[in-house]
């Protein structure tokens, strides 16, 4: 209850409430928390059951797209021996794309944070902005600007910088897409964290006699750390699981796992049960990731 | 005005007994009523997830549960197809023809072009009706192949081809008995097409002429092929001396596989794409590839581009049908069936082959083309005979068995299609 009451509001607040207030209060808190709880329930825990269920079932021989309920362990060997490499390309790409998206969005938010002064509101509608189209049609569209007779093919293949002859349709063009595709969910959480940092402490670190590269290290850099590591987690944890961005700009050859669910779930006769499983395998894989991931890094409070 | 009868109160199911039970009893806190409605939440998901038993196989049509009939108290009825397959008006918003039919029949037909692609469109509908719950429309178009695995799975209505005068009186001989579907119980064809190679002849710069004028340097990495297996593994199959419509078995479509596979390692072939091929043409992606013959024709006549050209390899092309069914649960097969009755009159499929510009499969309609337009008339990708389909040796895929299906789609996902 007394921890209900400090995220309700601030201190001030809390210090005031009479007691018998205070059982009313969880009352409504409990309501409040019902419509968040159904929506669980029906939206996550209903289908993550059902999806678990499926993971067991076997193919019904000779029928295509039945199965039976049973316990088979079979489609999870199979997600593990058979797409171990999709795995790791997967975590490989999305790895990549992350540390490329932080690279480039931390400079953004830092500008954006204390430099951009008027145009902070203008850069932020530039940051947001892809958010107004479709997922899809900005993946198309980067399929169209990477294209063989498309201006970056010409020029860096003018400039002989392109040994295959085209970028699309190779990793590098998945990668990119990735990086692209993410770029906002690094940079917003990063500025956040850089924005609600107290310029005073900055300023001291000069005032100690820190110079500037110091004082971002040591003062600016940890303030941040929130942010990268949500923002870190928000890129990432997608990354891992698209499977649009190889689709539409990957190679025939060397997919990703989520092409391999796709694949699996529309395209094979009786793919249910091993999709299944791979989802599975790939939330547990991504799940103990982050959990390493946050134990090593992680601060006090997320953003 | 007779009382609408009450129904009787269902009893409730043993979880939503044992939410009320606890409820009422108010001696349970709220948390253990939250406790109550998780497990019951799980009890009805796992019963909601109980496969649904498979057809019993062995009696055919006598064993079918059909839903009743609503067609003469209900006037809908509800058509679900591909993109572009269905003449429409300048404005690309009405179709001639099927306005035609709604005020002669005073039928409503809704129609959608919501299948993309049919393992995509099988893999939604496919669990409902399995489930024998409706799917909301009354007529589906799927692929031959397809076809057979719905008939085989029980997923659709036999028809009454003796409603239909104008099916049975014109529907084209080769396609009156179809291996997926022998005397058309429970399909009628709606349009065929061709699969071979397109490419554009200034960009390529020479005619390509057999499949294996595609495999060479000045075309590395400019080359696409369908993913439909039967069309892309058929045509390697028949370059390699299969006939694809009669027996032959896992070893030669295998062969086939790693002739493909080895073109994709080595550089040759840069994806393999459903519809969406016509993107890498139309990019410069790619200059040629195994395509369908209806959309070589669109991207001449979008691009204005003439040297786009479509041509059936000298070893040989397929041929395939898209078919309108009635889905198991719909209950408007009637009017469906005047509907089908209705695009197998001449004239009208005459209009609709003008627009499409897919093989017609109705008889008679070549002589009414000649009133709309002489030239398509003589246009052999709509109006074949049988000795240019002889003599270019287009086949039939042959139809799979239900194992054979499974196990082809398998092998065609993994060792060509990606990983």
């Amino acid at each position: 209850m007394s921890g209900l009451a400090q995220v309700a509001g601030d201190p001030g607040v809390s210090r005031a409430a009479p007691a018998p207030e205070s059982t009313k209060r969880s009352r409504t808190a409990y309501l409040l928390l019902l419509p968040g709880a159904l929506w669980l329930g029906v939206f996550f825990v209903l289908p993550l059951v059902q999806l678990a269920s499926v993971s067991l079932q076997s193919r019904y021989p000779g029928f295509p797209g039945y199965y039976y309920r049973d316990v088979n362990v079979e489609n999870y060997v199979s997600a593990l021996t058979d797409y171990a490499p999709h795995f790791a390309r997967s975590f490989l790409y999305a790895g990549l794309a992350t540390l490329l998206a932080f690279v480039v969005a931390y400079p953004l938010a830092y500008a954006m944070a204390f430099k951009a002064g008027r145009w902070r509101n203008l850069m932020m509608i530039c940051v947001i902005a892809p958010f107004f189209t479709s997922f899809i049609l900005r993946t198309f569209a980067w399929s169209q600007i990477l294209a063989d007779e498309g201006w970056v093919a010409r020029t860096l293949d003018v400039l002989h910088l392109l040994p295959g002859g085209h970028i699309i349709n190779t990793p590098v063009a998945v990668v990119a897409g990735l990086t692209y595709n993410f770029l906002p969910f690094m940079v917003l959480p990063i500025y956040a964290s850089l924005e609600r940092a107290d310029p005073r402490v900055i300023e001291a670190g000069g005032d100690l006699y820190a110079n500037g590269f110091t004082t971002f290290r040591t003062v600016t850099l940890p303030m941040s750390m929130p942010g990268v590591l949500a923002g870190t987690l928000l890129t990432f944890i997608p990354a891992a699981g698209d499977f649009v961005n190889m689709e539409l700009l990957g190679p025939q050859r060397g997919k990703m796992v989520g092409n391999v669910i796709n694949d699996q779930f529309l395209a094979i006769p009786g793919g249910y049960p091993v999709a299944a499983a791979l989802s599975f395998t790939l939330m547990a894989a991504i799940l103990a990731m982050v959990f390493l991931y946050v134990r090593r890094f992680g601060t006090e409070e997320l953003v | 005005m007779t009382p609408i009868p009450r129904r009787a109160r269902r009893p409730l199911s043993t979880p939503a007994a044992a939410v009320v039970a606890a409820a009422s009893s108010g001696g349970l806190s709220r948390r253990a009523l939250l406790g109550t409605g998780m497990a019951a939440g799980a009890g009805v998901a796992l019963a909601g997830c109980a496969p649904p038993k498979p057809p019993s196989g062995s009696a055919g049509l006598t064993n079918l549960d059909l839903p009743e009939d609503v067609s003469d108290a209900e006037k809908i009825l509800k058509w679900a197809n591909w993109t572009a397959y269905l003449d429409m008006n300048g404005k690309e918003t009405k179709s001639p023809t099927l306005e035609a039919f709604m005020q002669q029949t005073g039928i409503e037909v809704s129609y959608s072009e919501d299948i993309d692609d049919n393992d995509s469109y099988y893999a939604k509908v496919a669990p409902q009706l399995r489930a024998n719950q409706s799917i909301d429309r009354d007529i589906f178009t799927l692929t031959d192949w397809m076809a057979g695995r719905v008939i085989r799975d029980q997923l659709c209505q036999p028809l009454e081809l003796i409603q239909m005068p104008n099916v049975v009186g014109n529907l084209l001989q080769p396609l009156k008995d179809v291996s997926f579907d022998p005397g058309r119980n429970f399909s009628i064809t709606w349009q065929s097409g061709f699969a071979g190679i397109g490419y554009n002849r200034d960009k390529v710069g020479r005619e390509l002429k057999s499949l294996d004028d595609l495999w060479t340097d000045d075309l590395k990495g400019r080359v696409v092929v369908l993913s439909e297996f039967r069309d892309t593994a058929g045509l390697v199959m028949q370059s390699q001396g299969v006939d694809i419509d009669s027996d032959w078995g896992r070893a030669e479509f295998e062969s086939a596989l790693d002739f493909i596979e080895q073109k994709i390692e080595e550089g040759y072939i840069r994806k393999v794409k459903g519809n969406s091929y016509m993107e890498d043409l139309t990019s410069g992606n790619a200059v040629a590839g195994i395509t369908w013959s209806g959309d070589i024709f669109v991207l001449a006549y979008d691009t204005g581009d003439p040297a786009w050209t479509f041509t059936i390899p000298e070893s040989g092309g397929t041929l395939w049908s898209d078919n309108l069914m009635v889905p198991i649960t719909a209950t408007h097969r009637k009017n469906a069936q005047r509907l089908m009755d209705y695009y197998y009159d001449p004239a009208v499929a005459a209009q609709v082959a003008a627009w499409v510009n897919y093989v017609c499969p109705v008889d008679g309609a070549q002589a009414e083309m000649e009133k709309i337009d002489p030239e398509l008339a003589e246009s052999p990708w709509i109006f074949p005979t049988a000795d240019f389909i002889a003599e270019r040796n287009i086949q039939q895929f042959r139809a799979l068995g239900a194992d054979e299906d499974i196990e082809f789609a398998d092998l065609w996902s993994t060792k060509v299609m990606g990983n």
